[in-house]
């Protein structure tokens, strides 16, 4: 299942629509670090509120994800962690160290709107 | 009451099949959404190992009682290469693949119990089990 990845202003955010096989996550991977570059973007948000398993792979992809387009100057926030999610995330020892998380979609952009005023002005 | 299924693993699509599966015959047994959830958590580590270290291999999950317990039971067997060392295997951040090496110690900690059964002719076989709270 493929993922569809919208621009909204300097923003590019990735909605997880169903269950994700391990291929369809690289593939988001490689698309936000890829769509980063081409579209400008300075922030991605990857909304994962419908997954109900976040396992080890996933773990790691989200996180690479998170990296990767950082290392291609743009801030990347995972929203929508479900509270079960979370629970058995953290049974497992997955702690997404390193990525910034927020609770859904509204909070993401906030923190992104924050992230940039705050560079702009150091700028 | 519901009956088993088996899940052939053959490629990482299969690892979704499998814990939807295991995720089913939870809600089915009435289990609460966070075991379910921590049940399909558990499988997706499972299958995933039978996909990275052996190739081949099936989940196996059923119902199983104890008494008046009930609970859920799931048997992740390949033919692969098995686990050299199985006291290493359990530690925690002990990869071989370039993972994050948290695989089997971190299911046991998912579940209630957990069994594992590995030599270098026969592949490797886990069984874990879930009681309902």
């Amino acid at each position: 299942m493929q993922v569809p990845i919208l621009k909204q202003g300097q923003y590019l955010i990735a909605s997880i629509q169903g269950a994700l096989g391990d291929q369809d996550l690289v593939q988001l991977r490689d698309a936000l670090a890829e769509k980063v570059g081409r579209l400008r973007a300075r922030g991605v948000i990857v909304d994962v509120t419908v997954l109900d398993v976040m396992d080890s792979f996933a773990s790691r992809t989200l996180r690479d994800l998170a990296h990767m387009t950082r290392l291609r100057g743009a801030e990347t926030v995972i929203v929508g962690i479900q509270p079960e999610v979370a629970f058995a995330m953290v049974q497992l020892g997955l702690t997404l160290e390193g990525v910034d998380t927020a609770l859904d979609l509204e909070e993401g952009l906030a923190f992104l709107d924050k992230k940039m005023k705050r560079s702009r002005s150091r700028g | 009451m519901a009956s088993e299924t088996v899940v052939p693993i053959n490629a990482d699509v299969d690892v979704v099949v499998a814990r939807q599966r295991g995720r089913e015959l939870a809600s089915e047994l009435g289990f609460v959404p966070t075991d379910s959830t921590l049940i399909a958590t558990a499988i997706s580590e499972l299958a995933r190992n039978i996909v990275c270290y052996a190739k081949h291999g099936e989940i196996l999950i059923k119902p199983v009682q104890s008494g008046d317990r009930v609970g859920i039971a799931v048997v992740a067997r390949d033919k692969g290469p098995g686990i050299a060392n199985i006291s290493l295997a359990m530690q925690d951040g002990f990869t071989t693949s370039g993972g994050l090496g948290l695989g089997l110690p971190g299911v046991k900690r998912l579940v209630d119990e957990f069994h594992l059964v590995s030599n270098a002719n026969s592949g490797t076989t886990v069984t874990i089990k879930k009681w309902k709270r």
